[in-house]
């Protein structure tokens, strides 16, 4: 019998897809979990594997097309007795039968759109997509979204922006610019969708406030140029600047837990793990992967990780587990000559640290004038959260361990 | 302040409205010297004569026309009908005439009427003196219906009725005359027809109720709260005009409804209570519209499982509030 195959939720804030390739044809027999077709999100690339086996009937949706999660993609036929719907395949639950998370994922599929209207006007109001709300775990009957599911949520989601009600956050229809002739207009992909939701978000939710401070890198530049080969043979990744950023911003989040926190309305989350994320540029956009316990790992598994993120973001191969989690980001406006940057902190998070380019300058030593490397480290944070002083602290924190750095044959585990 | 019952809380009111207002007066089956047959006329003959306490045939459909002629004429009658089964032949002289005067007379003409008439399931009275017929008149424009749920409101809304330029249909459930007690004042009062009230805040569910259904729901309310779910329970006691604000803004408050009548389900009451707030409420609502009420059979049997199995009790209430706030 003919069974809808349905794009599925990949990721938390996902909320369509763009079919990349179809790696079966119409009339192709497919095993379940085999391979069936490249889903491109605004997070990851994933290849989604068959939910039932049987024959590829029908593609519904062309290679390149974006469609909303849920949205049927294409038709398979199953013989009856193999009909292993989602539901069906996973094991019975018992009577009192709930708790597992599969459960959950299973009730979503069919629940989805089922939420109350009070619910839904309660999304609306406090500017929760319905998808976000539709996959809480809920306290009704069945596992359904109750009301006060969604209050208790809106109170202990990371960052929640404050309870705003509707009235005051007017919905206005941004001002479409007038195009002219010749004008082009270029599509959104979905990663520069989810780029503009998020960057909008963050400057509209919080207050921005910023503190630049000058890093003297001469001594680790002079380690890095000494050493980068030797590392490099040894270790077979590059020594990057970034490593050695990773390293000193762990530290200093460390010291000042403040910054590596979230803001509710409830009060400050501290994060207990340390996880960084790295902005990855890429031809039509940013992605930022996550450095998980980024304070337990030493300099060369920091080096290592980065390379291998890098390469994955720049292939389309990124899991969602390396793209989520984050606490801290940092972002290195540097490698294209940027001197003094003041990024955009990602919703949830309490700030952003960019490294700007390494220059060198004119400056005062022991009262004469001497050439430095010299580097800016510019910190976005959310003023709710801390202020100045902490700001201040955290940075003069990294500057001083980037100026300690590793002098002579020092092993660089050792920073 | 004396705790009263019910049915001295109506017998009072008839004592006072006719020793303040010589136009008042009492017609019915057996309403003189026997005092009716529940006693709600008890004493008034004695007092206030014949000539305005008046023994009628078992003619419901004349005791009604009589009534409306002598309303018509300046008087303001109490007709009584022994049992709200027995109103059904005198529907045409109420829904017919009593309700439409004002409207065909172009406002000339009020029809000063108050028809009471006992209503609801008993202990064991069966198919011909346990009906609920609310629904029936309630869908009637020009007629007010009111079913007070304490003795309070039952001796402040029959004044209020008998004061009213209009005709009012007034339903008592009977179970309440002799088991529902309350504080009462002695002197003048009336409680205005219109408003519900709310009988018991709370923040979980709103279950609206009226009558004896009332009184249930209160009961099944408090052992509720003992499990932790709190009920709103608002008292409708006029069901037409219907009082819609009250109803909604309880609602709004815990986004979840019940409606409890004792009427068959279908095309009872309660439903347009639930239209109600589908219509006006919907983006309040965090779970369906849910009623409680009467199955649709015939009738209230005489057996006394069948006739547990028909009524709404306290236990099946309960069951519906648990049903609907875990929903």
């Amino acid at each position: 019998m003919p069974v809808e195959v349905k794009l599925p939720q990949l990721g938390e804030s996902t909320f369509e897809g763009t079919i990349g390739k179809w790696l079966k044809r119409p009339g192709d027999r497919v095993e379940r979990f085999e391979p069936l077709v490249e889903i491109i999100t605004d997070k990851v690339n994933v290849e989604m594997p068959a939910p039932y086996g049987g024959v590829l009937a029908k593609i519904l949706i062309p290679e390149g097309q974006t469609v909303p999660v849920g949205t049927p993609i294409a038709v398979m036929e199953t013989p009856d007795a193999a009909i292993q719907s989602p539901a069906a395949a996973q094991p019975t639950p018992t009577a009192t039968g709930v708790g597992t998370r599969e459960d959950r994922t299973q009730l979503a599929d069919t629940e989805r759109v089922r939420l109350s209207p009070v619910v839904r006007k309660l999304a609306e109001e406090h500017g929760l997509p319905l998808e976000e709300v539709a996959r809480l775990r809920g306290s009704g009957a069945g596992g359904r979204v109750t009301k006060e599911d969604v209050l208790k949520y809106v109170e202990t989601r990371h960052g929640a922006p404050p309870v705003a009600p509707a009235a005051t956050v007017p919905r206005t229809t941004p001002v479409a610019p007038s195009q002219h002739p010749g004008d082009q207009l270029v599509k959104l992909t979905p990663l520069r969708r989810s780029i503009a939701q998020r960057m909008a978000q963050s400057k509209r939710e919080i207050p921005h406030a910023y503190g630049v401070i000058e890093v003297d890198m001469t001594a680790l530049v002079r380690w890095r140029e000494a050493h980068k080969d030797a590392w490099r043979s040894r270790e077979g990744v590059n020594i990057t600047y970034t490593a050695f950023f990773v390293r000193a911003a762990a530290d200093a989040l460390r010291a000042f837990p403040l910054v590596n926190s979230s803001w509710s309305e409830d009060g400050i989350i501290l994060r207990s793990a340390i996880a960084i994320g790295i902005g990855i540029a890429l031809d039509d956009g940013l992605i930022v992967a996550v450095i998980k316990q980024a304070d337990q790992k030493p300099l060369v598994g920091i080096a290592k990780e980065l390379e291998t993120l890098g390469r994955k973001a720049r292939e389309g191969s990124l899991a969602l587990d390396d793209v989520s989690g984050g606490t801290f980001t940092i972002t290195n406006p540097g490698v294209f000559g940027s001197i003094w940057s003041m990024p955009i902190i990602i919703p949830g998070q309490a700030a952003i640290l960019a490294t700007d380019a390494i220059v060198k300058r004119p400056v005062a030593r022991d009262d004469a004038i001497a050439l430095r490397d010299i580097m800016h480290l510019g910190l976005s944070f959310d003023h709710r959260i801390f202020d100045g002083a902490v700001a201040d602290g955290f940075l003069t924190r990294i500057r001083q361990k980037l100026e300690s750095a590793p002098g002579g044959d020092a092993v660089p585990n050792d920073f | 302040m004396a705790e009263i019952r019910y049915i001295d809380a109506i017998n009072q009111a008839h004592h006072e409205e006719m020793a303040q207002d010589a136009r008042v007066l009492v017609l019915g089956e057996d309403v003189g010297r026997k005092g009716g047959v529940f006693g709600a006329t008890m004493g008034l003959v004695e007092k206030f004569g014949e000539d305005r306490v008046i023994d009628t045939p078992l003619a419901e459909s004349s005791i009604a026309g009589v009534a409306i002629g002598m309303a018509c004429n300046g008087l303001l009658p109490i007709a009584e009908f022994q049992f709200a089964d027995f109103i059904h032949p005198a529907f045409n002289q109420i829904v017919s005439e009593a309700a439409r005067m004002r409207y065909r007379s172009n406002g000339v003409y009020g029809c000063p009427v108050v028809f009471r008439a006992p209503y609801g399931g008993s202990h064991g009275t069966a198919l011909y003196h346990s009906q609920s017929i609310e629904a029936f008149y309630a869908h009637v424009p020009g007629l007010k219906v009111v079913a007070p749920s304490t003795p309070y409101d039952a001796k402040g809304m029959l004044k209020a009725a008998i004061r009213d330029p209009d005709p009012v249909l007034f339903l008592e459930h009977k179970r309440m005359y002799r088991i529902v007690r309350g504080e009462v004042p002695d002197g003048d009062y009336t409680v205005p027809i219109g408003p519900a009230a709310v009988r018991r805040p709370g923040r979980d569910l709103s279950l609206f109720a009226y009558g004896w259904m009332l009184s249930e729901s209160l009961a099944a309310a408090e052992e509720m709260a003992r499990e932790g779910i709190e009920v709103e329970v608002v008292d409708i006691r006029t069901l037409a005009p219907l009082d819609t604000a009250t109803i909604l803004k309880s609602v709004a408050k815990t986004n979840r409804a019940l409606i409890v009548y004792e009427d068959n389900q279908f095309l009872g009451y309660g439903a347009e209570i639930a239209a109600r707030i589908a219509e006006e409420a919907f983006f309040d609502l965090d779970a369906p519209v849910m009623r409680l009420a009467g199955p649709d059979v015939p009738g209230i049997p005489f057996a006394k499982p069948l006739e547990e199995w028909f009524s709404i009790s306290r236990g099946k209430i309960a069951a519906s509030i648990r049903t609907l706030a875990a929903y």
